[in-house]
């Protein structure tokens, strides 16, 4: 396989790490401890075809790979893993879906509204009581001539209360289990719809997480993502791209933490020399640069895979668990490294530590990739 | 007349473009007719000012008074105000009729616009931007030992140049020399095949000689005139206005005077110190994070790792004893200075140039010594 | 309406400068990067071309891999480039630039309504010299360190810095301005751009596409064509580690100053 970016990814990393730097980095910190939103960040994301960047241009969007995509949110993660969250999400979670599995209409009003209409999207499966079991929800979707009622709530959801398109998962046949479960698009202004509990986060402060609150919501008909009930399908194979954008933003995570830890071992000086010089810490640095090489070599595969069309399933949940979990052990020993000073808000790296931890839980727990992972290869 | 600007023997003589605005001479001419004096004086010929402007003539004894013999004086209303168009016009005019071989600009930004205009409808080289200037061979050596790491066989070869394939003496041509890539490189330029030898000097940078009254008495004013025709000129001027310099924020500053810590005693008389400090070099305040934590300076002066990263050309810091954090935000200035009262504070291990002692007393004296050299 | 902007690539100066030995820049070792004034130039352009529907054109003189710069450009918005390269104009000075930048905007075709656009001064060179000299080689009238820029018809309202405020010129097109920072905010690529820009026109004009241009004589461009010759180039002495001046008095503050402004910084 042929690692080797393209011209253009070689464009995107370029564009998007120059972004970062200049429009992200300097307001992380500031977005971490005002819980802000940045909604100004992510209008110029849309103005730069960042976000929705993987939706055909017939559709209003970029028509950029998979791999440029992973690229934009490690980038952006690097100095901000909420921009890094909100953009992974409303690629991979939102557009992906409705381009993989909308029809024609559906395409031509929500692609647009998701690329040129600036409106951000979001994905609802998770539920109070349905997690990692997603046959558990109790999230109903009724048929009643025109239009489907839905009742219930999703928990957890990203840019629940800022975005405008919704892909959600409800039952139009509880008695199936997963095989009962449809896919909606479902949008804030539809009657029914409200926006429940913002939830307070340990990290990822800028990333709006709340729940959604479906009260005899009407959704048209014609809403409804593929067949009646090949959501879980749906809501699956969405999750195997969307795991690719979390590993991109767990490597993003782990490699900015390093890049802050390195500055800092290079001017730190203990012991009348830096503490680069000595041992301890340049092989700490060594374990840190060998585990984000694989981390990356493993997400470029997925995303070669997952741009070449072919079913992802295994990659990703490779990628995901392998990167997640780098960017937890990577940003513990960089605050370590960086002693009281790493500990403080002075610096970007308890911020990073806090953030990282999400990866290994949402998408799918570590514990959900070894089970897919293993389900696969027995 | 054809003008033939290859046949270097014709031109004799050192001119310097005399730049006025609001009918004042600019600071630059004058250290640009001292150095034109020595300049001439090297190749034992003449050295002639020319002004433009409306009413200017009353300015040539000045520059008579700094070493000008002559002065070429082209008084019309026109010229009140820089137009490229119409100087461009009458300085080529005036250089094909009398044909110096060297011609001096000041690099402001008029002197930039005007010189490389002239310069590429004369067809001969203009060397931008210049720091130092030299004709004499011996004293152009002594100054490449001092201000460069060339080897002592390389200096000595600079008598001579490879001019289009051929060996050629260069010890009567002018020497151009100007930083590039901001100082981390030197260039010398010489211009050995057309006349006249064209440079823009940077303001500033060379030395305003002493004023002789009877030179300025003895200088031969020479009135010129070239038809302009203001209606046919394209980039009309129609307003010129002054601005009191913006506050430039710290990013962008050449000059940042910081304060931390150590104008904890007297908070007021600290900040007001930096802030003296600071309008004489024409530069702004910073501050550490304890100046911005305590509520001395509000954020946008934070320098450091959680406020911004600086490389002015001069960093001051007062009284700031130089955290880690500190230091990543400015160890990148061009030169640092600090002023400390512990001897032992980190920031002396980044500092160009430190002083022991107290900021409240230090600073007053360093007020007054660059006031004092900034108005010599 | 047509906006062409010359434009450079540089190298990046930001991180450490490499020299040879020889005392001249090792340009090999180093990024590359558009010369950020010229970025100014290519916003400004971009910012009118969403005004007026002008096509932007943008040139650089250097060599085959300077494409990848001007497809950066094309990502940016722009709508075509022209690469000029060619061994006969190797060894060119500004006055030989600009007699062939000159020579390849002309060949591109300058109409009423256009204007050229340059960066104030290129980062390598810092001589700001090659945008007045196109502009007199192709006899257009031209303002710089342009801060401002409005369109109304044919005639450019312009705020020129200068160094103590402003002045406000009219200018007809065609014309020529070269642009400083202040002028905007640079934008970035954009995704649909790049995904796209190898699609787009990059021209490439050698000795052989520009030899029947007025201004292209061989005595005016190359090495022959070039007045000025580098005597020598060499680095100044290096930094040396910090010093700790004596004493704390009006002497020390006097030597401080005194080492300062022979140093000319201040």
């Amino acid at each position: 396989m042929d690692f080797e970016l393209s011209r253009e990814q070689k464009m995107v990393q370029k564009m998007v790490r120059d972004f970062t730097e200049n429009e992200v980095k300097p307001i992380a910190a500031e977005t971490d401890r005002t819980s802000q939103y940045p909604a100004e960040t992510i209008d110029k994301l849309f103005q730069y075809g960042v976000m929705g960047m993987c939706v055909p241009k017939e559709y209003g969007g970029a028509g950029a790979d998979a791999v440029s995509a992973a690229i934009a949110v490690e980038e952006l993660s690097k100095a901000c893993a909420s921009t890094g969250d909100i953009v992974a999400t409303h690629n991979g979670l939102c557009c992906a879906p409705i381009m993989e599995h909308g029809n024609e209409e559906q395409k031509a009003k929500y692609l647009r509204m998701l690329t040129e209409g600036r409106k951000v999207g979001a994905f609802a499966l998770t539920e109070p009581n349905a997690g990692s079991d997603a046959s558990k929800g109790t999230c109903t979707a009724v048929l009643d001539g025109d239009h489907y009622v839905l009742n219930g709530s999703k928990i957890f959801i990203t840019n629940g209360y800022v975005a405008s398109v919704f892909v959600v998962f409800a039952m139009t046949d509880p008695s199936k289990g997963t095989r009962g479960i449809s896919a909606f698009i479902v949008e804030d202004t539809f009657p029914g719809f409200s926006v429940g509990k913002h939830e307070e986060k340990m990290g990822l402060h800028g990333s709006p997480t709340s729940e959604i609150v479906f009260t005899d919501c009407i959704v048209p008909k014609e809403n409804l993502l593929g067949q009646e009930g090949k959501g879980f399908k749906i809501a699956m194979a969405t999750l195997d791209g969307g795991r690719i954008g979390i590993a991109a933003q767990a490597l993003g995570i782990a490699e900015g933490a390093m890049a802050e830890a390195m500055a800092f071992a290079k001017s730190r000086e203990q012991f009348g020399r830096p503490i680069s010089k000595f041992q301890n810490t340049q092989f700490v640095l060594a374990d840190m640069h060998m585990n984000i090489e694989a981390g990356r070599l493993l997400l470029m595969k997925a995303a070669k895979v997952k741009s070449e069309g072919q079913r992802v399933t295994l990659d990703a949940a490779c990628a995901k668990l392998f990167c997640s979990e780098l960017a937890m052990k990577t940003t513990t020993k960089c605050v370590q490294m960086c002693g009281g000073y790493g500990y403080t808000k002075d610096y970007p790296l308890e911020r990073m530590m806090r953030d990282a931890k999400i990866t290994e839980i949402y998408e799918g727990t570590s514990e959900i990739q070894r089970v897919v992972i293993s389900g696969n290869i027995l | 007349m054809a003008f033939d600007n290859m046949k270097l023997e014709d031109f004799k003589g050192v001119w310097v473009f005399c730049e006025q605005r609001e009918g004042k001479l600019m600071p630059t001419d004058l250290e640009l007719i001292s150095e034109g004096r020595k300049l001439a004086d090297s190749l034992e010929t003449e050295l002639c000012g020319i002004l433009l402007g409306d009413k200017v003539e009353g300015l040539a004894a000045e520059l008579g008074g700094y070493g000008a013999d002559k002065v070429i004086v082209l008084d019309n209303p026109a010229y009140a105000v820089y137009t490229t168009e119409a100087y461009t016009d009458a300085i080529c005019q005036m250089v094909e009729k009398y044909k110096p071989e060297i011609l001096l600009v000041g690099a402001s930004n008029i002197g930039r616009d005007l010189g490389p205009r002239c310069a590429a409808r004369l067809h001969t080289g203009l060397c931008a931007d210049c720091t130092h200037l030299d004709v004499d061979t011996a004293v152009y050596q002594d100054f490449l030992k001092d201000n460069s790491v060339l080897a002592p066989e390389r200096i000595a070869g600079t008598d001579k140049a490879l001019v289009m394939g051929e060996k050629k003496d260069v010890t009567k041509e002018l020497k151009m020399t100007r930083p590039a890539f901001g100082g981390n490189l030197m260039a010398t330029i010489i211009c050995p095949r057309f006349r006249p030898s064209m440079a823009t000097v940077r303001p500033g940078v060379l030395k305003k000689g002493a004023f002789n009254q009877a030179k300025a008495d003895a200088v031969q004013v020479i009135k010129e005139e070239v038809a302009v025709d203001m209606t046919a000129i394209k980039a009309q001027v129609v307003e010129v206005v002054k601005e009191a310099r913006k506050l430039v924020d710290l990013v962008g500053a050449e000059y940042i005077v910081s304060i931390g810590r150590g104008i904890a005693s007297d908070v007021e008389k600290g900040i007001a110190l930096a802030e003296e400090l600071a309008e004489v070099l024409g530069g702004v305040v910073g501050g550490s994070r304890v100046a911005i934590d305590s509520g001395w300076l509000t954020a946008d002066h934070q320098v450091g790792q959680t406020g911004k990263t600086v490389h002015p050309k001069v960093y001051i810091a007062l009284g700031i004893s130089g955290a880690i954090q500190h230091k990543a935000g400015m160890q990148d200035s061009e030169l640092i200075i600090a002023v400390n009262k512990d001897a032992k504070a980190p920031i002396f291990e980044v500092a160009d140039y430190g002083i022991c002692g107290d900021l409240f007393a230090v600073a007053p004296l360093l007020i007054e010594s660059f006031k004092e050299v900034k108005n010599s | 309406m047509k906006i062409i902007v010359c434009v450079k690539q540089v190298p990046d100066t930001s991180g450490k400068v490499a020299v040879n030995a020889n005392g001249t820049l090792d340009r090999a070792s180093m990024q590359t990067i558009t010369n950020p004034d010229d970025l100014n130039a290519v916003e400004a352009a971009l910012a009118l071309k969403e005004q007026t529907g002008a096509e932007v054109i943008v040139v650089t003189m250097g060599p085959p891999p300077a494409e990848g710069m001007l497809r950066e450009l094309l990502a940016m918005g722009c709508d075509r480039g022209v690469l000029v390269s060619g061994r006969e104009f190797g060894g060119s000075d500004t006055y030989a630039t600009s007699q062939i930048l000159a020579a390849a905007v002309n060949k591109i075709g300058v109409e009423a309504e256009d204007i050229v656009l340059c960066g104030r001064q290129a980062i390598d060179g810092d001589t700001a010299q090659v945008g007045p000299q196109i502009a007199e080689k192709l006899e257009l009238p031209q303002v710089t360190y342009v801060a401002g820029i409005e369109k109304e018809g044919n005639t450019l309202t312009v705020k020129r810095a200068l160094e103590d405020g402003y002045m406000t010129i009219k200018v007809q097109t065609p014309c020529m301005l070269t642009c400083i920072k202040e002028l905007n905010n640079p934008r970035y690529m954009n995704v649909a751009d790049i995904y796209g820009c190898y699609e787009k026109s990059v021209e490439v004009f050698d000795y052989n596409t520009l030899k029947d241009e007025p201004l292209i004589d061989v005595n005016k461009i190359g090495l022959k064509g070039s007045p000025t010759n580098i005597l020598i180039s060499f680095t100044p002495p290096q930094k040396g580690a910090g010093q700790m001046l004596e004493g704390c008095g009006k002497e020390t503050t006097d030597k401080l100053a005194g080492i300062l402004a022979e140093k000319h910084v201040i």
